[in-house]
């Protein structure tokens, strides 16, 4: 093991299907490294105290805050963020039920709560409107009231009971 | 935002883990799920020189029963422990604490031997462990101990752990006999931290009577509290819910909870008699179809 420990720290990683290698501070969090070093904006910063769920992303196919996991955590990690949820121009079943369902309105929160409603409804396909409140219980939206997302969210589990289960892990 | 400046180590063994921890435990912090001491740097309330990430380390995440005993390695989820099918069989009194915390992407990434060794003095683990006298198992790299949940847990975020020690397995008894299980967790908003949170396990003889009682609660002091009280009340008398009724208002014998804005010191002593009550009555419902069934 190196000497003194590590101030910099060497993470390689497959985001949304592809390889990144790179240099980062040991402090740094796993939401800054997606956003600012990869320029994936779509994972929000909500709050500075890990309520807000607005920063999940997938890793290794479980629904995490990313502001708080340190980015040299996710080493050999596979993450799955909202850009990776839409395949070959097509929107993912779950996206398709919040457009088709007005699961938001500023849409702060909504890349959070897809995710984890990613990793939710992959792990149960046919969940009653108590279970999906339940899931959602560390994603906070200012907006809507709730109501719409869990009836998107419903919807969309009824479209991936239609097509099969969607591929994990995105491409 | 960022938390202050650290050196880290990832170590691949556990070994290698304890000669760090012996070289420079005092000064460094080991990082597991990171869902206690993350937030806690990001605020710059700990600022560590050195962290010690022991997420690499093959082996620390299990759940095995040998000899009577589950046991459960360190940076085992909170989550895996809730879908345990081990665990809902041989011991749910865990399985349903552990469902109780936080929300799913924390208990995606949070760890039993993190919240054992942070000892934060709402956290839901801590009654169940103390009810179930579940045991640590603390290593280091001149050997091992093994405590009583109760031991270890000293006080707020004040545990027995030395410098150079790892938290490495919890051990929990497996359940057997006509027994029940219940947790009872009493918060506002989704998400949060017990306000107060009881944990009760009860057992039956085959003639229906209260064979073993065990309570503890958590968020009511500066450290998970044992029921004594209500235990000795029941234990030997015929089971019913009137004696329940009867034997939780002791519950707060002794207890000085803490006021803070969620709840007054009044009103935890009181929920700790409410809560006490309802996790029995369910214990017992639950203890009574297993006896049915056996
Ligand atoms: C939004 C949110 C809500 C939460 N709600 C609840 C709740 O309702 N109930 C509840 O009980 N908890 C709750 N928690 C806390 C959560 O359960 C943490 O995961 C847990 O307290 C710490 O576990 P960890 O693996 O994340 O530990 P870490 O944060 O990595 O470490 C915590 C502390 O323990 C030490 N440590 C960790 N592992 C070891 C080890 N193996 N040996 C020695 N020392 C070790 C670290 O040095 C640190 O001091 C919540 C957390 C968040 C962020
Ligand atoms: S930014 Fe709020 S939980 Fe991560
Ligand atoms: S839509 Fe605005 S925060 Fe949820």
């Amino acid at each position: 093991m190196e000497g003194e420990g590590l101030e910099v720290v060497e993470v390689s990683m497959k985001v949304n299907g592809k390889p990144v290698k790179a240099k980062v501070p040991a402090r740094m969090l796993l939401v800054h490294f997606l956003r600012d070093v990869l320029g994936l904006t779509g994972t929000h910063v909500g709050c500075d105290t890990s309520n807000c769920g607005a920063c999940t992303v997938i890793m290794n196919g479980k629904a995490v805050k990313s502001c708080t996991v340190f980015a040299f955590m996710a080493d050999g990690a596979e993450i799955l963020t909202i850009e990776g949820l839409a395949q070959n121009g097509k929107l993912h079943p779950i996206q398709e039920a919040f457009w088709e369902n007005h699961g938001l309105q500023c849409g702060f929160c909504t890349p959070g709560m897809i995710m984890t409603l990613y990793d939710f409804l992959n792990r149960n396909p046919e969940p009653t409107e108590e279970e999906v409140r339940r899931a959602i219980e560390g994603n906070l939206c200012r907006c809507t009231g709730y109501v719409n997302i869990v009836r998107s969210a419903l919807a969309a589990a009824e479209k991936m009971r239609a097509v099969g289960r969607w591929v994990k892990g995105g491409a | 935002m960022y938390p202050a400046s650290f050196k880290v180590f990832v170590p691949k063994s556990l070994d290698e883990a304890l000669e760090l921890l012996a070289k420079y435990g005092e000064e460094a912090k080991v990082l597991a799920g990171g869902h206690s001491l993350i937030p806690l740097m990001r605020l710059r309330l700990v600022k560590p020189k050195y962290v010690i990430y022991i997420g690499k380390i093959p082996g620390l995440s299990y759940i095995r029963e040998e000899g009577g005993v589950i046991r459960i390695g360190a940076m085992t989820t909170h989550n895996e422990i809730e879908e345990s099918q081990l665990l809902k069989e041989k011991n749910p009194l865990l399985s349903e604490t552990a469902s109780h915390i936080g929300d799913l992407q924390v208990r995606n990434m949070g760890t039993i031997g993190g919240s054992l060794a942070h000892a934060d003095p709402a956290a839901d683990y801590p009654a169940a462990l103390t009810a179930l006298e579940a045991d640590v198992v603390l290593k280091s790299a001149k050997g091992e101990r093994v405590l009583k949940v109760s031991d270890f847990i000293q006080g707020p975020y004040l545990t027995d752990l030395r410098p150079d020690e790892l938290l490495v397995e919890v051990r929990v008894p497996v359940l057997s006999g006509a027994f029940g299980t219940s947790y009872k967790k009493l918060y506002f908003r989704a998400g949060d931290f017990a306000i107060v949170g009881v944990a009760a396990l009860v057992e039956l003889s085959p003639e229906g009577s209260f064979k073993r009682v065990r309570v503890a609660l958590t968020g009511v002091g500066e450290k998970p509290v044992r029921a004594r009280g209500v235990e000795e009340e029941l234990e030997g008398k015929e089971a019913s819910e009137e004696a329940i009724a009867k034997a939780a208002e002791r519950a707060k014998e002794g207890l000085n909870p803490p006021s803070d804005i969620r709840a007054s010191s009044e009103y935890r002593r009181e929920m700790s008699v409410v809560l006490t009550r309802r996790a029995l009555i369910e214990a017992l419902r639950r203890a009574r179809e297993r006896l049915k069934s056996q």
